[in-house]
């Protein structure tokens, strides 16, 4: 890394008032309200379809919205064309010019701008030490991995010294482990630089790992704005429980002193809704796997039917009945938490969501939305 | 893989080997460079080699240029697109629409008494035979268009389909206009995919043969007319050999003009594989 880094780079505020984006047969943005802070780095994360890449080829300037306006900077941007927004943005992948060297691809922008040669020249050779590709100037795109791509990518969009970092999805086409590698690389940059950065997702592990706060998109409308822990532990809708990490949906009996009855256990909630259900009320209760505990009973109600070994944790299907079953994930290795074996079952949670119980015929475990191990 | 390389060695070895042996031999058999020595001697074949030449340069830039503004137009629309699918069809069909069959659509469309040169007589007046002849080296250089044009479009299709469309996003993202992008970008990495079709429609300009052939019948001078001459000992009798010469120089140009195809298109496929 260089240590005298001459790159002047301002975070500043974006805003998405009110943004809208219908196409012929569909609907990308529905009303899109998001306010980034200065320097702060902002996830976009939500399933295929859902809005997000819209959203930053909005904010890039490669499309208009059909209503709403986007601010730079207290600056209104929605009509200005992509070459005159200073936006950096990486894509996904193999958006390298082919025809040019990687120097000449990092100056590419700094070119266009009739930036003096020996200017070009030393900016170039700051950014690849920045993103750790000294001495590759002279190398051409396909004589790079994939990962050395997408940092010279990283280093191109910097060398403008954009108002913006967009980056759309620019690890989906990296190997696991490069993938983590450079996540840590692109988080530490971000910071370091202070840019305000837009990052689009549909991989949540790279939402939490990254992101000072996320936006979590479904169907062109924003479900839950909050930092990664908040979407984690306390997720706003059914939606946001279901899509980011793997969530239970066990059936309880709202008792009469603000908690639920759950499992055989009495544990305080908080509603989705906001409107706490009357006592004796069916509820829904959202647990992620690992505010579960499974301790060996051969009275217990529940049998282990399925065992993963997932590395640093053990990730078991508990049948509790015909037709429900529940998943619960432990650090423990014992081996006699094996398929067969019968359990009990523990609430770890202090607190937990609750929301109106999904279709009577449902089996208690609606998620399974598993966090990607990359 | 063994019935390939018997239609190979059958239809291309067999008549290449005869045609480069009879190029290095006498009327009797014994070897000799005679013939090339008449083929780079006579005026008349040194014409036909320049007028040949000439003839293939421009009926491989004119269908370059009109078969990549084509090619550009159709990838520029819909993929799945009705037009799309037409304009690939009939050029998979008009590229390999040469030879006697073409020379006949021409001469029967655009021919003294062809179908086209009587109607626009009939409707405008205009005898289209007092300034054009198919049986020229214009005639026959136009009516080359009609397969060059969809061999370029065929050849520089996949090249053009090449540029990924994050190039431009990329460029315009760091501040480039569009003109900017297509100079610094897109026209270089396109470059040597469309130079190296030019190359390929030179050579198949140039080693065309029995379109030329159909369409002057013997009355322009050009390396086909002149190999059928010496072949069919109709102007001095015992130059089949001569043929046989000049028509190795054919090849040996398309060999040339195919090594130079090579390597440009090492440096195309390195850029948009």
């Amino acid at each position: 890394m260089s240590p005298d880094l001459t790159v002047a780079i301002r975070g500043v505020s974006v805003q998405f008032h009110g943004v809208e984006r219908h196409y012929r047969d569909s609907t990308a943005l529905a009303g899109l309200d998001l306010a980034i802070e200065p320097g702060e780095f902002v996830a976009l994360l939500g399933p295929s379809g859902c809005g997000k890449t819209t959203a930053l080829r909005l904010l890039g300037g490669f499309d208009r919205p059909d209503a709403g306006t986007i601010s730079v900077d207290g600056a209104d941007v929605t009509t200005v064309p992509a070459h005159r927004r200073d936006m950096g943005m990486v894509f996904q992948a193999y958006s390298l010019f082919p025809n040019l060297t990687v120097a000449d691809n990092v100056t590419f922008g700094l070119r266009i701008r009739r930036l003096a040669k020996a200017e070009r020249v030393r900016r170039a050779q700051e950014l690849l030490a920045l993103v750790g590709l000294e001495g590759h100037g002279g190398r051409y795109p396909f004589e790079l991995s994939g990962g050395q791509q997408q940092r010279v990518a990283i280093a191109r969009a910097l060398a403008i010294e954009p108002k913006v970092l967009l980056l759309d999805e620019p690890l989906s086409a990296l190997d696991a482990r490069v993938r983590t590698q450079l996540r840590g690389e692109i988080r530490s940059l971000q910071q370091r630089l202070g840019i305000t950065t837009l990052f689009v997702t549909h991989d949540q592990s790279e939402a939490l790992s990254m992101a000072d706060r996320i936006g979590v998109l479904n169907a062109g409308r924003i479900e839950q704005f909050d930092t990664p822990e908040n979407v984690y532990r306390h997720p706003a809708t059914p939606f946001v429980a279901e899509f980011v990490g793997a969530m239970n949906r066990i059936r309880g009996r709202v008792g009469d002193r603000g908690e639920v009855l759950l499992l055989g256990q009495r544990v305080p909630y908080q509603a989705a809704t906001g409107q706490h259900p009357a006592p004796g009320t069916l509820v829904d209760a959202m647990l992620r796997p690992e505010a579960l505990e499974a301790v060996l009973d051969v009275a217990g109600p529940g049998e282990i039917v399925e065992r993963t070994f997932l590395g640093s944790a053990l990730r078991l299907r508990v049948a509790l009945e015909p037709d429900t079953a529940v998943i619960v994930e432990t650090s423990s290795s014992s081996d006699r938490l094996g398929v067969g074996a019968r359990v009990g079952l523990r609430v770890l949670a202090d607190r937990v969501t609750v929301t109106a119980p999904s279709a009577p015929s449902a089996d208690s475990v609606a998620s399974v939305a598993i966090p990607s191990a990359a | 893989m063994l019935p390939f390389a018997v239609i190979v060695v059958a239809f291309l070895g067999v008549p290449l080997y005869y045609v480069i042996h009879g190029a290095f031999s006498t009327n009797t058999g014994g070897f000799t460079l005679a013939n090339f020595s008449a083929v780079f001697s006579h005026a008349q074949y040194l014409r036909a080699l320049r007028n040949d030449a000439v003839l293939a340069l421009w009926t491989s830039i004119g269908p370059a240029i009109l078969g990549l503004w084509f090619a550009a137009a159709i990838v520029a629309g819909n993929p799945d697109g009705l037009l799309r699918r037409i304009v690939a069809s009939a050029s998979g069909v008009l590229a390999y629409f040469a030879g006697a069959p073409l020379a006949f659509a021409v001469i029967a469309s655009y021919g003294t008494l062809g179908t086209v040169t009587v109607l626009i007589n009939s409707l405008f007046h205009v005898n289209l035979t007092n300034t054009f002849s198919t049986a020229s080296i214009l005639g026959v250089g136009l009516t080359y268009f009609y397969f060059q044009i969809p061999l370029m479009v065929i050849f520089v299709t996949p090249a053009l389909e090449g540029l990924r469309p994050e190039w431009e996003e990329a460029a315009r993202n760091l501040g480039a206009t569009r003109a900017q992008y297509l100079r610094r970008v897109a026209a270089p990495v396109l470059a040597p995919s469309v130079i190296a079709a030019t190359l390929l429609l030179f050579g198949s300009a140039f080693s065309a043969y029995a379109t030329a052939l159909a369409l002057d019948g013997g009355t322009i001078d050009i390396v086909p007319t002149q190999i059928n001459l010496a072949l069919s000992n109709n102007v001095i009798v015992g130059q089949t050999n001569v043929g046989e010469a000049l028509g190795a120089e054919m090849i040996l140009i398309v060999a040339v003009v195919m090594v130079l195809y090579w390597f440009v298109q090492r440096r195309a496929g390195r850029w948009l594989r």
